[in-house]
């Protein structure tokens, strides 16, 4: 009886230390995995969370992704462009024609003045604009763009290196403030404080490394996606089991990158997991280099048919996507490969054996893998079930561990510098949703250190050629046709061992309805109806 | 005492440096570069080398060390490479949400390690001690995040009494000595207090005990002065060890926690500091160590004056 009372008691205090209820406002709360919030200085960091949550919400692109289906691979559509086209002289100009009628939320328009000025941000040296981090978060991503200038008010021109198709994908990552709030400072730093777009969210207060709060924008440009939740809260929480304790506890209605192992857990207490392949790849890529066994393509093929995905999606509690390629069959750059990735090992032991290994002289291969870092997923279990699946024909893998930022730093110098360590493999997860990033940075010649990630020294001229046409094909499906050439060849070159796709796995409560989870690392939180 | 003072002061010119130096050396050393905070991944070495040129990182390390420095006497300590703010607003903020957590975790901490080490030390050897000095065991043993852990699933995950993360709703800025934010400082702040109150309780327990088996405290019984007598003579006595223990305790506080700010993402300088080191934001990190460093010197400096005014002993060695 007086446990009874005592815990009557507990409940009622309970009662009076529950949170106030709800203003009549709608609030949809996030926690990111980000260790701070995103920059807001118009190019966010945070790699591609950043612009997930600081970008895309605040800001407009010249083009962006369509997010609006769970089916379909997500696609460029018009942002504040409302069409593009190719100069018919000179394939490496653009000519952008702008959407009338947009405004930055300060009320400015967004003109041609003003995406000139925000092109220059990161490309004009002497613009007072111009500034370095800005420049580091947005020119590797549309590596070939030089500069643009004013046609007319509402008319751009975009000049490029070279001929290059993928520039309208590009463009997603360059976002559009409003150079009237920054002349206000002439500050990036500053304009963070309080940033102006004209995304469909609008600034409304920062709390460094503790919460960035956004409100809707009821007068954005496209009526459609004017958000449906009055308010979005995003609280930066690096740590995966506080974000889970805060979702449990009723602090957050939403999560991002929830931890398998809490699954089950979160599942019961009623909250819906929610997942959908994206483009990005967890993959070995394997070196190229002359003397390297994996420079032979029947030891490349063989380990690619070694690996038993669904068991490392087992591992993922069912949060991941075998893979087959770098994009998964039915996407546009898919290709019909001829070689199938699959598991196989029988025919990975043929092929080995041909290639002179077996059991008189193992193959011996050494792997730089992390012990974490962003989009690895669980690096090393992973790993590690992939040394044993291995072994079993044959080969004996040997790993480097290093810590995140050391195998980046290994990954930029290549496999031919000594200080790899003699690697024939890198263990780096990347998003293949921008075919710069998915395909032509590995695979083109001019790629390696140090312009770019060509880790394995692939100098093959039928890559150059593929990669070549793929960025000189201007019509929309005639592109997709050559990036599927291109896949076709990578894959039945095996270049990779390509291992899962991830799923995105995201745990949200009941609350939160309307939410489309798109095939794309970005998500749109305009649709989202708080009950 | 003027010239004990001033030769303490001097002290903290060479510390100071000496932390700083060693800071530094250890973010060159560590894997990584401070760039890190501001490349992404997808970064070219060709970029790299741009921006390290740009941020003045191609310089030698003994120059980019002397000229920050030569900045931090100045009482700038940089700007963050990550956020590009000011380090000296970042370290204020996180400075006065640590001193909150930390007023509440001494508070708690400090009146709960005093009592229980009074009792165990009047009733010495009694059952009553060994219950005292059984949980003073178990609060220095256990590894307080995973306490904090355990506090989350019952009061906030299970039970959903108390909220398991930050400062309230509107974050550290809309901070207010309310019950609306209160809530979110006591899980934490009695995380925190875990081993401050295990220290002092087992020190407080060691010092009544020891002397209360000293002559005098018998010669005053047998003078017949009263037990309060007594008690006072015990706290006059045990004051300067227990004070330097509260200090030193004290300090550890305010140096804030890396683990449980972490575990209840309170944004202090312990969070601060983890998140500067994961970044490799280098101004951040050289300027939270340095501020941490001079504060545990200044800390023990206080501390000594005031047991030197406490026991005349002190002052005369």
């Amino acid at each position: 009886m007086h446990t009874m009372k005592l815990l009557a008691g507990a409940f009622a205090a309970a009662q009076l230390l529950a949170p106030p209820l709800a203003s009549a406002q709608s609030v949809l709360r996030i926690g990111m995995t980000a260790a701070d919030v995103p920059a807001t200085t118009s190019q966010p960091d945070s790699g591609f969370e950043g612009n997930r949550f600081t970008g895309i919400t605040l800001f407009d692109g010249l083009t962006q992704w369509d997010l609006s289906s769970a089916d379909k691979p997500s696609v460029i559509i018009p942002g504040l462009a409302e069409s593009w086209t190719i100069d018919a002289k000179d394939n490496t100009k653009w000519i952008f024609r702008l959407r009338k009628g947009a405004k930055f939320h300060d009320g400015t328009d967004v003109n041609a003045d003003a995406v000139v000025f925000n092109f220059d941000k990161v490309l004009k040296k002497d613009a007072p604009q111009y500034d370095a981090k800005l420049v580091a978060q947005t020119t590797p991503r549309m590596p070939t763009v030089m500069g643009a200038r004013k046609i007319d008010d509402l008319t751009v021109e975009v000049q490029t290196s070279e001929p290059d198709s993928f520039v309208p994908i590009n463009l997603t990552n360059l976002f559009i403030a409003s150079p009237a709030a920054w002349a206000k400072t002439k500050n990036w730093a500053e304009f963070a404080k309080s940033p102006v777009g004209s995304g469909p969210w609008k600034f409304v207060r920062l709390v460094p490394r503790e919460r960035l709060e956004l409100e809707k924008n009821t007068g954005y440009w496209d009526a459609k996606r004017v958000p449906k939740t009055d308010r979005v809260v995003l609280i930066p929480m690096p740590d995966a089991s506080t974000r889970v304790n805060a979702l449990l506890s009723g602090q957050l209605d939403w999560i991002e990158a929830a931890p398998p192992d809490a699954v089950a857990q979160l599942k019961s207490r009623g909250f819906e997991i929610t997942s959908n392949p994206y483009p990005h790849t967890w993959p070995w890529q394997l070196s190229h280099v002359p003397g390297h066994p994996t420079a032979d393509i029947r030891v490349r093929q063989a380990m690619n048919l070694a690996i038993n995905r669904d068991e490392i999606v087992k591992l993922l509690g069912g949060y991941a996507a075998p893979a087959k390629g770098a994009v998964p069959p039915g996407h546009p750059w898919w290709g019909n490969p001829k070689f199938d990735i699959k598991y196989d090992p029988d025919q990975a032991k043929k092929l080995l054996a041909e290639a002179g290994y077996g059991p008189g002289k193992p193959l011996k291969v050494k792997v730089q893998i992390s012990q974490s870092g962003s989009g690895q997923m669980l690096p090393l279990p992973m790993n590690e079930l992939m040394q044993q699946q291995l072994k079993q024909v044959g080969i004996e893998v040997e790993f480097d561990v290093l810590v995140w930022e050391s195998l980046f730093n290994n990954w930029r110098i290549g496999a031919k510098d000594p200080k790899s360590n003699g690697a024939h493999a890198i263990n780096v997860s990347f998003a293949t949703q921008d075919p710069f990033f998915a395909f032509a940075r590995f695979y083109d010649s001019r790629m390696v250190a140090p312009r770019s990630v060509n880790w394995g020294w692939i100098q093959d001229p039928q890559f150059d050629k593929l990669v070549a046409d793929a960025r000189g094909t201007f019509g929309g499906k005639e592109r997709d046709a050559a990036l599927g050439r291109l896949h076709a060849y990578a894959v039945e070159q095996s270049s990779f061992l390509f291992v899962v796709h991830d799923t995105g796995p995201r745990a949200i409560s009941k609350r939160v309805t309307g939410y489309v989870q798109a095939k794309n690392w970005f998500q749109d939180l305009t649709p989202i109806v708080m009950k | 005492m003027l010239l004990y003072l001033v030769r303490r002061l001097l002290y903290v010119i060479p510390i100071g440096l000496a932390v700083s130096a060693i800071c530094f050396s250890l973010v060159f050393l560590a894997p990584g570069d401070p760039l890190s905070a501001v490349l992404p991944a997808d970064a070219s070495l060709e970029l790299i080398e741009k921006l390290k040129a740009d941020y003045g990182f191609d310089r030698p390390i003994p120059v980019q060390f002397g000229k920050w420095v030569a900045r931090a006497v100045q009482g700038d300590l940089g700007i963050s490479i990550a956020t590009g703010r000011p380090v000296n607003s970042e370290l204020a903020r996180a400075i006065s949400n640590t001193f909150v957590l930390a007023f509440f975790a001494c508070s708690f901490g400090f009146t709960l390690g005093l009592v229980l080490g009074f009792i165990a030390g009047y009733w010495n050897g009694t059952w009553l001690d060994k219950v005292v000095t059984s949980l003073a065991v178990a609060g220095v043993s256990v590894p307080h995040y995973w306490l904090g852990m355990v506090l989350v699933i019952i009061f906030s995950v299970f039970f959903n009494w108390l909220p398991a993360t930050g400062m309230g709703a509107g974050g550290s800025s809309e901070w207010a000595w309310d019950w609306e934010h209160l809530q979110f400082v006591i899980l934490p702040a009695v995380t925190l207090s875990v081993i401050p109150t295990a220290i002092i309780t087992r020190t407080v327990r060691a010092l009544v005990a020891d002397i209360l088996s000293r002559e005098f405290v018998t010669a005053l019984i047998a003078k017949g002065l009263s037990d309060r007598g007594v008690f006072w003579h015990v706290v006059k006595n045990a004051a300067p060890t227990a004070l330097a223990v509260m200090g030193i305790q004290l300090g550890y506080l305010l140096g804030g926690s890396i683990l449980v700010e972490t575990v209840f993402a309170w944004p202090g300088t312990g969070f601060l500091l983890s998140v500067a080191i994961f970044q490799r934001d280098l101004p951040l990190l050289q300027g939270t160590i340095l501020f941490l460093a001079l504060f545990f010197v200044f800390l023990n400096l206080l501390v000594d004056m005031v047991q030197t005014l406490l026991d005349p002993r002190i002052r005369r060695t």
